[in-house]
């Protein structure tokens, strides 16, 4: 009885994701990349974290914000408050409206929204979208590796075919892994672009992926916290079952005529 | 308060004594706890009490959850990531609160459809089953309006969509709309009265719950057999019953324990897999998502909905009679509201006196059914509206209205049944045998 349950239940949860993957587009190429943080015991690489930082920080950041994430959080990276002070003041300018000035930014602040050309925010892109949608559609293998909201960034920074067309005065590129096959936003990332001071391979496909792998961070700076709170419970949940089994299982002995040891 | 038989508190001490005749509240608590249920309840009774917690974890995480997040249009956004970054737990919370909702959902469905099968809304339990039909409803009202507030794309999208529902009555439609939204579109206001709803609804839910249980504990409960536990004497009743507490109070805990171990899982490990990616994206009237899908829960409801389109001739014929009143997207909100009043009409539309779907060989049939086609308007509804999704919509609506305005009445005539066992307690022998005479009962 308890199969057919469970089997119900997983039913009704296997369908739910139907809706998500109704929204995906076309031809869409999404490259499936395997990054540290994921499936329930993944963890973040925090190198990849840092190097992601640079990234964004000497490309990204040119035109796209980061609005919901705190600066201070970048401790979480492995960096020190020093360092984050100081990469905080040498990086943005904040307005205070205070001074009624720019002054440099704090940890205390956020980092800057930029809207200057029409951009989107990037601090939720790893959730706002959903890389793959698993077998069939059930999305199960979010389990295994998240809603794929990284591996969409990392394809589409590393899908550009190189093609470009113009369209009603705008410049569009190809791209593998937008919806539609074209994109407003030039080729970001060259290779070599960055250099990282452990010496790091930086070709397109290395940023791509140390980019996404840091905006996964932007979007879920709580994943491991979340990941472990969810550990804790599933075992304490799991003895509390056993022994709510035995307790059962004891009680009725008596009413159901059959003997216990 | 129970029709069954069976021991009440007696107040022993003087101190007993004294409160009770002034507020016989531990008499009350006693007979509520203490309620002879038929011992023959199977897994699928285990769902009252997954409700029971749902509405106590959705309360509790979302008292918590409201002293953190701001409802205005500039602000509801940003608080929620506030939630999720600075808030010590926050992610959990909201998490928790967000899947919550489903597995409300989860355990309402399957508890619905347990009484569909036994037979639990016949006679003498319509009450109970309209209770739970207006707490299904509410429960739907509170979900949406709960949705909204995070005021992302869908959050917005989907609240202009259902809103919009309301626009399709005639005549007083585009009033009725602007009075609930407050205004000429989903704005603040919105979001304001939605808010206080929202927080306002799940407390009405739990006076209705408390109602729900006061009508099945006047009645007893149902069982597998649907025969009635005899009611001659209490020591008959014995036969056919032992005392909520401790018997069902374990049983259901260790069910619910089992549950929230998955519940638990998918809340620590894929959190967003039944949430929509559009939803991180901060609401913006001006961009409208490539597709607009309801929550998981929404979607048979929904399939059926849009199901019944101006190229169905029943449509048609409603039109042309109505000179031309109800159009289309009329008719599919009607439909949408008569699918689930159809549900609540089930005691008086049932003509068959057997209770229990065990005993019913061609109503088995046609039950399973009606799952698969739940299942198939769930799937439907995330379907873009075009053809083959269509055709398969409406036959799987025509099927939904069909299963009870066409066979509940007529297999109840036509509809041979089987033997039923003469007594709960002969049925629960023939499961597990007889308790043996040493064999000292659990206290």
């Amino acid at each position: 009885m308890f199969k057919k349950l469970a089997i119900g239940a997983a039913f009704a949860l296997a369908l739910a994701p139907a809706a998500s993957f109704a929204a995906g587009g076309g031809e869409q190429h999404i490259e499936d990349f395997h990054f540290s943080f994921e499936g329930p015991f993944g963890t973040w690489d925090k190198n990849q974290l840092q190097r992601g930082l640079q990234i964004y920080t000497e490309v990204c950041a040119a035109c796209h914000g980061l609005r919901y994430v705190p600066l201070r959080d970048l401790e979480a990276l492995g960096y020190s408050e020093e360092e984050v002070i100081a990469y905080a003041a040498g990086n943005f300018e904040v307005f205070d409206p205070e001074l009624d000035d720019f002054r440099p930014a704090i940890p205390t602040d956020h980092f800057p929204a930029n809207d200057g050309v029409g951009a989107p925010d990037l601090s939720l892109m790893a959730k706002a979208r959903a890389g793959f949608h698993g077998p069939y559609g059930l999305g199960i293998n979010q389990f295994f590796k998240g809603m794929g909201g990284a591996e969409y960034i990392a394809s589409l920074l590393d899908g550009y075919t190189g093609h470009e067309k113009e369209e009603a005065g705008t410049v569009l590129y190809e791209n593998t892994a937008f919806p539609g096959g074209w994109i407003s936003m030039a080729p970001p990332l060259s290779d070599d672009q960055v250099e990282f001071a452990d010496g790091h391979p930086a070709t397109v496909e290395a940023l791509s992926e140390d980019v996404a792998a840091f905006l996964m961070w932007t979007a879920e700076p709580k994943m491991m916290e979340r990941k472990y709170s969810g550990f804790v419970g599933v075992i304490f949940l799991s003895l509390l079952s056993v022994l709510l089994y035995l307790v059962n299982k004891r009680l009725w002995a008596g009413v159901k005529g059959k003997k216990t040891v | 308060m129970s029709g069954i038989p069976h021991d009440h508190y007696e107040p022993k001490t003087n101190g007993e004594k004294w409160l009770n005749s002034r507020l016989p509240i531990v008499g009350l608590i006693y007979d509520t706890i203490m309620i002879p249920t038929p011992k023959n309840l199977n897994w699928w009774w285990i769902w009252g009490i997954v409700l029971a917690f749902c509405l106590a974890l959705q309360i509790v995480t979302g008292i918590v959850l409201v002293m953190h997040y701001t409802p205005h249009v500039d602000l509801a956004f940003a608080s929620i990531e506030h939630i999720m970054r600075n808030v010590n737990g926050g992610y959990m919370l909201r998490y928790l609160h967000m899947n919550g909702a489903s597995l409300f959902f989860v355990a309402v469905y399957i508890h619905i459809f347990r009484g569909l099968f036994y037979g639990s809304y016949k006679a003498p339990r319509e009450i109970t089953w309209i209770i739970g039909m207006l707490i299904y409803l509410m429960m739907m009202g509170t979900a949406f309006m709960g949705y909204v507030l995070p005021w992302g794309q869908m959050s917005f999208w989907g609240a202009t969509v259902i809103t919009g529902l309301f626009g399709a009555i005639p005549f007083v439609g585009d009033a009725i709309q602007t009075w609930l939204l407050g205004g000429p579109a989903v704005d603040n206001a919105t979001l304001n009265r939605f808010f206080s709803l929202h927080y306002l609804l799940p407390f009405v839910i739990a006076a209705l719950v408390i109602v729900h249980i006061w009508a099945f504990h006047t009645t007893g409960n149902n069982n597998p057999t649907g025969v009635e536990v005899r009611r001659g004497s209490k020591a008959e009743a014995e036969k056919d019953t032992l005392p909520f507490w401790p018997y069902f109070v374990i049983k259901d805990l260790f069910a619910l324990a089992v549950i929230l171990v998955v519940f638990w899982a998918i809340v620590g490990f894929m959190p967003n897999y039944l949430g929509h990616p559009d939803n991180y994206i901060e609401a913006n009237p001006l961009v409208t998502p490539a597709h607009i899908v309801p929550e998981w829960y929404f979607l048979p409801f929904y399939a059926i909905l849009r199901a019944f389109t101006g190229e169905v001739w029943v449509v048609q014929f409603a039109s042309f009679i109505t000179g031309g009143i109800v159009d289309a997207k009329f008719f599919g909100v009607i439909a949408m509201f008569g699918a689930i009043l159809a549900m609540a009409l089930a005691p008086w539309l049932d003509t068959s006196s057997v209770r229990s779907g065990k005993y019913r060989p061609m109503f088995k049939w046609w039950f399973y059914l009606l799952i698969i086609d739940f299942f198939a308007l769930m799937w439907l509804g995330a379907m873009p509206a075009e053809e083959p999704y269509a055709t398969f919509s409406l036959i799987a609506s025509a099927y939904w209205f069909a299963y009870f305005f066409v066979i509940l009445p007529i297999l109840g005539v036509i509809e041979k049944p089987l033997a039923q066992p003469e007594t709960i307690e002969e049925d629960f022998n023939a499961h597990y045998g007889k308790a043996d005479a040493d064999a000292t009962p659990a206290e």
